[in-house]
Parts: structure tokens; C-alpha cells; sequence
């Protein structure tokens, strides 16, 4: 009797210890990117003190700001088991028409010569709505003709640079007002691209975590048929998906006016791999159905660490880009093993 | 009037799909507080019916009145709005999402600033969970719980939702006996509540026990309305089928051999416990037990499937490692999974490409190219055996109704040839005239020498269909009985629920 309770008691002990460990590598495995960033700093650090010094530290914030916030649109994109080529397009084509109806009354090639000088205001409500309404013509290709997500916004991305370039006819608009170019100062050693950056973290994980629209992005990439059949208006939230990851090619259009002080037709070409990088890296799964906000963040962060801490080593530039993409490979494998079903 | 009796009338309801006519003008009346069984064949139409019901698909011509009010152009939110919940026939989770998410998917309770109110949602699915008895973490991810447990899930989803009328597609497919008897009890629960239910199942026990009336439907037409009191078995089957089945279990007595597989004392980590059994050539070992015993682990581990903790496995004397499925198909065991959903079927590829799957190896011919004519002819064969409702081989399966998605699946593993066939749940699904077809299919694979292992849920079909019985209870065998003809059901449940024990403890 004795025995067969202290039997039992042992068997639970082992049980406790096991489950104890298995929580670990749970944790280990959940955040293993954030190690895996805490990991890259040390290591560039110590091989490069200066790039633990404030100024750079924001220097990488900034950086990362810019296809950070594409990144986070993306991040519903891809969890709802779509695709988004088009951002880095829409980045440049709303950037480019803000910058327009931004410009100084002096300036010496005015895109509106007869305009005067517009506030501020209105190139950034340009910006957003020319993003999010593109972003939106996207998601209703996708949801009304069925076309995947690859196709109609490759053809977006086509189009939108076509747009930009007739749009000046290939010159780029440059003497932006103050307005604008305050978007990329800094407030004291606080840029403000990485302000802005941080709102619209805020801004995704809230609609992501805590809005029926967040629950329903799940539920289509997880599966279709079970957000149809619980009455999810499907279409309608296709729509508005693209339409918000079109709206951050907006802010992120702005941000870069702000920071470069000018646009020019060829801007942000390539961006969207970048930020598709940046979400996959974060854990977010090209499956659909699963991914976070703070994956995408941290994906970002984990690129422009390296970009930064690659260049202060002077390591050269066709090096980086095989890192790159070794790290985005191997995420990727790290994480389809997290998700394996657990047998 | 027939208005006040009736909380649904359907009427001439037609459906057509390109190429395919599912509903040819069929009726279907239910009263407030009744129970309505809705039974029929694969291919039927009964599926077609409920979803053209709940609006996922709009009937091609036919009226619906629902409360005496004509409804029209309506999606499935505006159904669950004037009172209609369904528990679809196929499994619908969001694997990587919580229960309480899946539950109130589309109908979150908000805050005052319009934001999912988590607390609130939590609270709520565990009163729906309470309900159904089930103890689970409402935030546990769908794809942590057993198939059972999920189906369990969507049960609690669709009462949720406060319905008047519930459609229940085959609920039970995929449930053990107690929480059959489990739901049995809600749904008596809601109709005294004044609720109505539709009720689909091929299980005809069930249709007896639970249902006031029922109607039945056969390609496409319906046949007719009884009262379930005025119907008996053969009645029942003759107008589901058109002609009476004289033998639902056709077991044909052959020699049984020698020893071909023989397991000792396999256990893995949490599911089973040193679980010991054999299986002779020409033999069909039954393998009974509750939902949880551990059979679908024990099999799935000894088909490379799941790792296994310690234990041996020999196959004709010779001890065999097989640790991937691929393994497990050089020493010929063929392996039908037990939810086709999830594990078994490609739903974008045809009927044709879902049956050869498993098998291409053996249509390959010396040129080391495909032998599609010999494919073509096998498939072809087993859709005529088995009675696959398709228009023709080259139909996407997603398309076929989930009875004849099963019988392409038990088709894939047949067509291997194994020495050793394990089917988990053969028949789920499956109308009684197939289950009678695969029945014999079976036993004849066993008179070739072929050893079979069979998972079931359904006791008569475990002791129509076996030799000896294997029964499991929380991971360990409780008994390997002999079958005989005095065994009886109850005999086999004291050993499923542990309260009786032919084996010495270990
Ligand atoms: N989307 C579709 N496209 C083409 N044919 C379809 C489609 N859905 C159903 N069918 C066909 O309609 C017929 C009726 O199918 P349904 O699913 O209603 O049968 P069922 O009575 O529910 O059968 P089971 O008992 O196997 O579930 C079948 O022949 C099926 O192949
Ligand atoms: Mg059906």
C-alpha cells in the first residue's frame, strides 16, 4: 500500500520534471528568434563596440522603420495565406505623388508650379489613401475573381511602378517642405521614424489581437471553409487586409520621403522582399493561419542589425546578402519544425 | 395550416453542379421540437440539402420557408441570424487557434470600444464546454485535441449559437460510445427545449434510439417520411437502398496460419502502455476500446507514424525497426488513417490520382513509365466494387460526398496488396449497403492469407467481422478474447472501461 502511493508519487514527480522540460523547450522554441537577435548583438559588439553606441543603436532603429512597417501589413497578408508583391511599388508611387503636392513654393523643378505650398496635411492623407485604396483594389481582385494573391499583386507591382514613372516622367521630385522632412528628424536622440514605427506596432497588434477583424485574418489563413461556414464575410475581410497592408506602404512612403528629403521613381524597388523577409524570419508561416505582430518586428530588427553591424565590420556587400538569405532559409526550417504537429 | 406545426418546410428543392444533378425536387418537413432523421445513401444529397439549408450554396430552384416565412438569397451569417446552426459533416477547425476562438469565430463579445472581450469569451466558452461536459482549457489550440475532442468542440459551436432548428451532419462519425450517449442527452435536452433537430448518421441503431421521424432520400429523390416508431431495420434499409441486404457482416471462415506479426510490450510516451499482441495470417484481429484507449496511437506507432518509447515488433520471426511510414510500406503494411480529413486525402487531386497514391510504384512499368491504362482499369474496378458515386475517375474527391471520399480511401489501401492491412474506422461514414461491400472485400483479403488489423468504434461490426478481439483501456490491453457466438456487447464493455481484465497486470 505504502509503497504502491510512494510509486505513484515518483511516477508523478517524473511526470512534473518531464513536463517542466517540455515547457522550456516550448519557450525556447516560441521565442528563439528573440535569442536568436540577443545572440547577433552580442556577437557584433563585442566585434565592433561602436555599434552598441546610442546614436547607432537609433541609426538601426530608423533603419529598420521603413520596411518594418511594410512588414507589419504583410504580416496580416501572409497570415491569411496571401502574398503582397506590390508593397515596395505602392511605397514608391504614393511617395511619389505625396512628395509632389509637398514641395516648396520655391523649388526649382515644381511638380504643380500654380499650387503655392500645400500644409502638410494633405500630402500625408495622399499618401494614405492612394496606399490603402490600391492595397484595397489588390484584396478585391483577390476576393471577387479568385486570381491568388501572387498573380494580381505582381501585376499590381507592375503597375504601380509604371504609375510612378509616368507620373514624372522619370524625374524624381525633390526640395520637400519641412512638414514632410520632419518625418525623418528626430525629436532630441529620438528619431521619429522609430516613433512612428512604434504607433503603428501598437496599431497592428491591437487589430490583430484584439478585434474581431484580427480573429477573422486567423481563421481565413488557417482555414477558408471554417471562417465561411461561422458567417466570416470572407471577401470583405480579403479587402480589408490588402487594403491595410497598402496603407502602411503609405506611412512607410512617407517616412522615406522624410528621411531621404526627396523621392524618385525607382524608390523602395526591391522592398517587398525585404519586408517579406523580415515577416518570415518572425515566424510568421507562409501556410497561413499563424503569426504575430512582435515576429514581424523582431524579423525586421534582426535584418537591419546585420545590414548595420555587417557594414561597421566592413564586411562587403555581396557577403551580407548570402547571410540574408541563409538566415530567411533557415527561420523558415526552424519554424515549420515548431509548428510539425506535436505527436 | 400547416404553418404552426412546422418550424422548416422545403420544398422542390432542385440542385445542380456542373455535370452532377445532387437534388432532383426533394421535400423535407420538420416540426417544432422534433428530432428528424435524414437518412439516405452516399451521394445522396443529404449534405447538398443541409448546406443549400444554411445558405452556403443557394438551391438551384425550390422554396425554403423557415417559421412559415419564405427565405431567399441569404449567405450562411443571415441563416445562424434567423436561428439555423449546423455541425458540418466535415471537420472545420482552425487548427492553430484556441477553443474559445474557434466557438465564437464571428461573433466575439465585444467591449464598450468595440474590442474582442477576451475575459468575457473565455467565461463563455466554458459554460458552453460545461454544457457538453467536456473539461478543456478554453484557450488550448484545436490542433492539441483528438479528433473526437474537436468534433466534441463543434458540437458545443453549433448549440452555442442558441438555434432553433440545428443540423447535425454525421456528428458522431467520429465519437466513441459514451459521448454518443452524451449527445444524445443534449439533443434531448434541446428538444424539450422546444428545439428542432435534423439528424444525419448511417449508424442505424442511432436513428432507432434517437430520432421521431424520419426521412429518406435516394439519388437525388426523396422517397418518403415515416414516423420512427412504424419503421423496423429492413424497412429502413429497403428504402434507403432499393433492395434488402441479406448480410451485413459476410465473414467466410478460412484456415487461419501462422504467426506474421507479433508486438511486445510497445509503449510510447503518454498514449499506451507495453501493449502486447499478434496477428496471424488469414486473421482479422478486431481492436475495441473508448475514444482515448490509445488504439489509433498504438497503430499509428507501429506504423512508423509516431515514435515509440520502447518495445519490438516482429514480423514473420524476424524483428523489424520501422520508424517512418516508409518503413513501414517495405515490410507491406498498409495503414487506412482514421480521420481522412486531416491525414488522408489530397482534396484538389482527382478520384483517380487519390486511389493510385499509395500505390505507383506498382504501376510503373519497365520503360520506368506510368501504366495509366492498368491504373485506369484497377481504379475502375474498385469504383464498381464498392459503388463510388462520381460521375467518372477524373472528378476532383473534394467534389464526392464524405461517404464515397471514405470509400476512395479504403480503395488506396486495398489496391497495395499489403501482408499486413490496418484499417482505423473502415467503415466511418459509410451507408450500409458499401459498409456490407467492404465487409467482403475484407474478409476475402483475409481468406488470401492477408493479416488485418481493424480499429471500430461500432461493436457489431468488431464482432461480425473479427476472430479474436483486442480491447484497450486508458493505453493498456484489458483483454485478447476469442470471438464467439455468445459474446455479447456488454461482455466487451466491462474490458473497454477497465472493469475487467483477462491479462495478467503489467
Ligand atoms: N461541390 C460539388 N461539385 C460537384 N458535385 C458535388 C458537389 N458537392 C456534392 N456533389 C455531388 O452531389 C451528390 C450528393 O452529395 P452529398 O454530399 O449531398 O451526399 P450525402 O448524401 O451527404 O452523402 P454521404 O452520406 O456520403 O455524406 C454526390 O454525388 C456528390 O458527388
Ligand atoms: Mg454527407
Amino acid at each position: 500500500m505504502a509503497e504502491d502511493t510512494k510509486k505513484i508519487k515518483d511516477n508523478k514527480e517524473k511526470s512534473e520534471r518531464d513536463e517542466k522540460i517540455e515547457r522550456y523547450i516550448e519557450l525556447l522554441k516560441k521565442y528563439g528568434i528573440i535569442v536568436a537577435l540577443i545572440l547577433l548583438v552580442v556577437v557584433i559588439s563585442v566585434a565592433e563596440p561602436k555599434f552598441l553606441s546610442p546614436k547607432n543603436l537609433f541609426n538601426v532603429l530608423a533603419q529598420s522603420a521603413i520596411y518594418g512597417i511594410m512588414a507589419l501589413g504583410l504580416t496580416f497578408v501572409i497570415i491569411s495565406k496571401g502574398i503582397d508583391l506590390s508593397v515596395g511599388s505602392l511605397l514608391a508611387f504614393a511617395g511619389i505623388v505625396a512628395a509632389s503636392l509637398g514641395q516648396v513654393s520655391t523649388a526649382t523643378t515644381k511638380y504643380f508650379p500654380s499650387l503655392g505650398e500645400l500644409p502638410v496635411l494633405v500630402p500625408i492623407l495622399a499618401a494614405l489613401i492612394i496606399g490603402a485604396l490600391l492595397g484595397a483594389v489588390n484584396g478585391g481582385l483577390i476576393a471577387f475573381t479568385g486570381i491568388p494573391a501572387f498573380i494580381a499583386t505582381l501585376g499590381m507591382m507592375t503597375i504601380a511602378r509604371g504609375f510612378t514613372l509616368m507620373y514624372t516622367g522619370g524625374k524624381p521630385v525633390s526640395q520637400l517642405i519641412p512638414g514632410i522632412k520632419f518625418l525623418g528628424d528626430k525629436i532630441g536622440p529620438i528619431p521619429i521614424p522609430v516613433i512612428i514605427y512604434g504607433l503603428m506596432i501598437f496599431i497592428t497588434w491591437i487589430l490583430l489581437n484584439h478585434t474581431s477583424f484580427g480573429k477573422n485574418i486567423y481563421a481565413i489563413g488557417g482555414n477558408i471553409k471554417a471562417a465561411e461556414v461561422s458567417g466570416v464575410n470572407v471577401k470583405k475581410n480579403l479587402v480589408m487586409i490588402y487594403a491595410f497592408a497598402g496603407l502602411t506602404c503609405g506611412v512607410a512612403a512617407l517616412v522615406f520621403a522624410g528621411r531621404v528629403g526627396s523621392v524618385h521613381p525607382g524608390a523602395a524597388l526591391g522592398y517587398e522582399l525585404t519586408a517579406i523577409a523580415a515577416t518570415t524570419i518572425g515566424g510568421t508561416s507562409h501556410t497561413g493561419g499563424i503569426g504575430t505582430v512582435w515576429g514581424a518586428v523582431v524579423g525586421a530588427l534582426i535584418l537591419s542589425v546585420l545590414r548595420n553591424g555587417l557594414t561597421l565590420l566592413g564586411v562587403q556587400a555581396y557577403w551580407q546578402q548570402i547571410v540574408e538569405g541563409v538566415i530567411i532559409i533557415v527561420a523558415v526550417i526552424i519554424d515549420m519544425r515548431k509548428n510539425a504537429k506535436k505527436k | 395550416m400547416t404553418e404552426n406545426k412546422n418550424i422548416l418546410e422545403m420544398k422542390d428543392i432542385v440542385k445542380t453542379f456542373p455535370g452532377v444533378k445532387a437534388l432532383k425536387g426533394v421535400d423535407l418537413n420538420i416540426g417544432y421540437g422534433e428530432i428528424h432523421a435524414v437518412m439516405g445513401e452516399n451521394g445522396a444529397g443529404k449534405s447538398t440539402l443541409m448546406k443549400c439549408l444554411i445558405g452556403i450554396h443557394p438551391q438551384t430552384s425550390g422554396q425554403i420557408y423557415f417559421e412559415g416565412k419564405l427565405i431567399e438569397n441569404y449567405n450562411t451569417a443571415e441563416a445562424l441570424k434567423i436561428g439555423i446552426s449546423m455541425i458540418h459533416q466535415e471537420l472545420n477547425p482552425v487548427e492553430f487557434r484556441s477553443i474559445a476562438e474557434n466557438i465564437w469565430l464571428g461573433r466575439e463579445p465585444k467591449t464598450k470600444l468595440g474590442l474582442v472581450d477576451h475575459k468575457k469569451m473565455y467565461e463563455m466558452t466554458k459554460e458552453v464546454l460545461k454544457k457538453i461536459d467536456l473539461n478543456e482549457d478554453p484557450k488550448k489550440l484545436m490542433v492539441d485535441l483528438t479528433v473526437a475532442k474537436m468534433q466534441m468542440i463543434e458540437i458545443a459551436k453549433a448549440i452555442s449559437y442558441n438555434a432553433k432548428l440545428i443540423i447535425m451532419d454525421e456528428p458522431t462519425s467520429a465519437l466513441t460510445n459514451k459521448e454518443i450517449k452524451q449527445l444524445f442527452s443534449i439533443m434531448r435536452k434541446l428538444k424539450e427545449e422546444g428545439k428542432s433537430i435534423i439528424y444525419i448518421s448511417h449508424k442505424l441503431d442511432e436513428i432507432f434510439e434517437i430520432s421521431d421521424k424520419v426521412s429518406v432520400y435516394r439519388d437525388g429523390k426523396y422517397i418518403g417520411t415515416e414516423d420512427t416508431d412504424k419503421m423496423d431495420t429492413a424497412k429502413l434499409i429497403k428504402m434507403m437502398v432499393g433492395r434488402d441486404i441479406d448480410e451485413m457482416f459476410p465473414k467466410v471462415e478460412c484456415p487461419i496460419g501462422d504467426i506474421k506479426l507479433e508486438v511486445s510490450k510497445l509503449s510510447d510516451r503518454s498514449h499506451f502502455k507495453n501493449v502486447s499482441f499478434n496477428v496471424r495470417k488469414g486473421e482479422i484481429l478486431g481492436v475495441a476500446g473508448l475514444v482515448g484507449a490509445g488504439r489509433t496511437e498504438v497503430i499509428e506507432t507501429l506504423f512508423g507514424l509516431r515514435t515509440r518509447m520502447s518495445g519490438q515488433v516482429k514480423i514473420d520471426g524476424k524483428e523489424v525497426m520501422i520508424n517512418s511510414p516508409q518503413d513501414a510500406k517495405v515490410n507491406k503494411i498498409a495503414l487506412l488513417t482514421e480521420d481522412r480529413r486531416l491525414n488522408g486525402i489530397f482534396p484538389m487531386l482527382t478520384v483517380f490520382q487519390n486511389a493510385f497514391m499509395a500505390n505507383i510504384d506498382k504501376y510503373v512499368k519497365k520503360s520506368k513509365l506510368f501504366d495509366h491504362k492498368k491504373a485506369t482499369e484497377d481504379v475502375n474496378k474498385f469504383v464498381d466494387i464498392i459503388k463510388i458515386k462520381t460521375p467518372n475517375i477524373y472528378q476532383k474527391i473534394e467534389n464526392l460526398s464524405g461517404g464515397n471520399q471514405q470509400k476512395v480511401l479504403v480503395a488506396r489501401w486495398l489496391m497495395t496488396e499489403p501482408e499486413i492491412l490496418i484499417l482505423d474506422e473502415p467503415t466511418r461514414g459509410i451507408d450500409v449497403g458499401a459498409k456490407a461491400e467492404i465487409h467482403r472485400l475484407i474478409s476475402t483479403l483475409a481468406g488470401q492469407g492477408k493479416s488485418i488489423i481493424m480499429i471500430s468504434s461500432e461493436l457489431p461490426e468488431i464482432m461480425g467481422m473479427s476472430d479474436r478481439i483486442m480491447v484497450m483501456h486508458e493505453g493498456k490491453v484489458t483483454g485478447i478474447i476469442d470471438n464467439h457466438k455468445d459474446l455479447t456487447q456488454e461482455e466487451l464493455m466491462l474490458y473497454a472501461t477497465g472493469q475487467a481484465t483477462s491479462l495478467p497486470n503489467n
